[in-house]
């Protein structure tokens, strides 16, 4: 009894971490294994193990161009919201102006607003002034709310960047363009490029403000949405399966980069 | 890139410049010549705009008031990377995602320079600094020592008109800044740029300089050589800040020949009249403690004395001993005294009498602080 409670005390963290990870991890591995269910109509039930989703991916009507819409509009947001929100970041990290610690708090505002109420603002604005409701209208609402996540990320690494190191390049015969692009920049560029995959994902997720904005264009989370009600086809969980596995890949990716050049 | 400023050559000259911060005025009307080819030292405690002057001259700060000229070239508005000059920064400042060779060919390649130049050039200065082996590493993989190193060789790489110098030994351990201190200095004769070097280590500055200049409160207190300044103090501030001195109020009371009579609380001493700065008959009269003598109060000695003393505090350290001596009006007195002589120490408690050869003693204007320049903060970093 004494042994079995010293061997509870020892291993804690570790059955403490097994419990985090597989409750973190259970619906991930449930979509992975459902998208090789042999399904009829409704995915909900084991009924035996297929290839043919994977090999259909396309197999249900709309589901690829739902999923090429949301890939384009994931990819013109992230790059209009990235592009804006690291410039929002510098002039809110390097410089002192009147008014900064509003903005700043400004710059959270998005994020803090409940996704509905932000959703059926924009749907207001949008109508009022007229537009028609689609493909740029999802674009704009994607964009204003990723800005504010990456000026957040974008702003905590030009934080950590010492102004000194932008000093000894001026000081090194290197202009401001220069000084930008050999140093800052690749200094600031791992921010950046995790602060574009937050927006891509921000943007890729979203079914709330999409629903509102969208008229007729459908996107993947609304092609979900809509067919939860009738049955899901296991397409659905090969397409989840393939973004998890793509972003895994990215990551690991990452993380090799990164030590070899902390080892070369 | 390269045009006639970046290689301007010749003194670095202030002229009258004022720094003001709002209300505060970091350097106030500075004047100053650093010679060509000199190693020069800004000495001071923190915040007494050192660092200020050094950020005005490489640029990064532009002065409210005033002129800066490297030989007929002015610089005094002129962007950093237009300038003659090159600095070390405190804490290194080297690019971490460049190799060390990147690092230290940074300023050549924005000049303009050939590759087959720069691969040159940069040989030769990583095998001045003794690190050729480290080129392709990245400065996270060095020491602080060669980082602080490389650091310097990314600036004489350049061949500047001027070396600034922030703090460089700041950040290493005492053994390897004695170390460095050296291989600077060193680095400095090889190479024949002008050094200049900012720190609130007096030590490090006399090691180095070849000038001093110490400043307090924006303004330079005393321009000199080591040995001058430390012989020759001509304030309070630096008398205390420069080693340790003891001084003593007092009052000229007569000269005679080349030397002032003076008063300390009914004893009578002297002091020459050349090391005498002094407004009125009022004065600091100073003495340093290593060129103190100190015997039983029977003994009989002659040149200056002082009696009545006794010890309040003996501290052995091998080499020398230590003493604090109260004197009759109870001002605390400092000794060192080399152990050179098998005499043992004398004890906490026993009656003294201080003297001196009175060529070693002398006297500042009597209306300053006494405790100026003593205990001033360490550097904030």
């Amino acid at each position: 009894m004494k042994s079995l409670s010293r061997w509870f005390g020892r291993n804690l963290i570790r059955i403490y971490m097994v419990l985090g990870f597989t409750y973190l991890f259970i619906p991930i591995l449930y979509t992975i294994i459902f998208s090789f269910n042999d399904y009829i109509k409704s995915n909900l039930v084991w009924r035996g193990f297929t290839w043919h989703n994977w090999q259909t991916p396309c197999g249900v009507p709309n589901i690829c161009s739902d999923l090429g819409n949301s890939l384009k509009i994931g990819l013109l947001a992230t790059f209009v919201a990235t592009i804006l929100g690291t410039m929002i970041a510098f002039a809110l990290g390097r410089y002192a102006f009147k008014g900064r610690p509003f903005v700043n708090t400004l710059i959270f505002l998005p994020m803090a607003s409940p996704e509905l109420v932000l959703g059926a603002s924009l749907l207001t604005i949008f109508i009022n002034l007229g537009f028609n409701l689609g493909f740029w209208t999802i674009v704009i609402a994607h964009v204003m709310f990723c800005i504010s996540f990456v000026v957040v990320t974008v702003k905590a690494r030009i934080a950590s960047l010492d102004p000194r190191l932008e000093q000894a390049a001026m000081d090194l015969y290197a202009n401001e363009r220069e000084t930008f692009r050999r140093i800052t920049f690749p200094l600031v560029a791992p921010g950046i490029a995790g602060a574009a995959l937050l927006a891509f994902s921000l943007s890729f997720d979203d079914f709330i403000i999409t629903n509102f904005n969208s008229g007729t264009v459908e996107t993947f989370p609304l092609f979900v949405y809509h067919n939860a009600e009738r049955g899901l086809p296991a397409q659905a969980n090969v397409i989840g399966s393939s973004m998890f596995l793509i972003a895994l890949i990215i990551v690991l990716a990452g993380q090799i980069v990164s030590r070899k050049r902390k080892i070369a | 890139m390269s045009d006639a400023s970046t290689s301007a050559k010749g003194d670095l000259k202030l002229t009258n410049v004022t720094k003001s911060f709002g209300e505060f005025t970091a350097v106030d009307n500075l004047s100053l010549v650093i010679p060509e080819g000199s190693f020069f030292a800004l000495l001071g405690p923190s915040g007494c705009g050192k660092t200020t002057t050094l950020r005005m001259i490489a640029g990064l700060e532009t002065p409210t008031t005033g002129t800066i000229f490297v030989g007929d070239t002015e610089i005094t508005d002129m962007r950093p990377y237009k300038r003659p000059v090159n600095t070390v920064f405190q804490n290194y400042a080297l690019f971490p995602h460049l190799s060390i060779f990147e690092n230290v060919a940074f300023g050549l390649r924005r000049r303009g320079v050939k590759d087959k130049d720069v691969t040159e050039q940069v040989e030769k200065v990583l095998n001045l600094v003794e690190l050729p082996h480290l080129a392709q590493r990245k400065p996270t993989q060095l020491s602080g020592g060669q980082q602080q190193r490389i650091a310097v060789a990314r600036a004489i790489v350049n061949r500047p008109a001027l070396l600034l110098l922030d703090e460089p030994l700041g950040a290493l351990d005492l053994k390897l800044r004695r170390q460095m201190q050296i291989e600077l200095k060193w680095i400095q004769t090889e190479v024949g740029l002008t050094f200049v070097h900012v720190t609130h280590d007096q030590e490090e500055a006399m090691t180095m300089a070849d000038t001093i200049a110490v400043m307090n409160e924006g303004r330079i207190e005393q321009m000199g050589s080591p040995a001058d300044l430390y012989d020759n103090p001509k304030t309070a501030f630096v008398a205390n800040f420069l080693g340790q001195s003891n001084l003593i109020q007092g009052k000229i009371v007569d000269s005679d020949g080349d030397s002032h009579v003076v008063d300390l609380y009914g004893q009578k001493v002297s002091v020459l009249k050349r090391r005498t700065v002094a407004k009125d008959s009022s004065v600091l009269f100073g003495i340093r403690p290593e060129k103190l003598r100190i015997q039983p109060d029977s003994h009989d000695k002659p040149g200056n004395v002082l009696i009545g003393g006794k010890i309040s505090d003996v501290s052995y350290i091998g080499v020398s001993t230590q003493y604090q001596v109260e004197m009759p009006w109870g001002q605390e007195i400092m000794v060192f005294e080399q152990n050179d002589d098998g005499i043992p120490p004398l004890d906490k408690g026993d009656e003294v009498r201080l003297s001196w050869e009175p060529i070693f003693s002398f006297a500042l204007n009597g209306h300053e602080d006494a405790q100026a320049g003593v205990d001033v903060e360490p550097e904030a970093e």
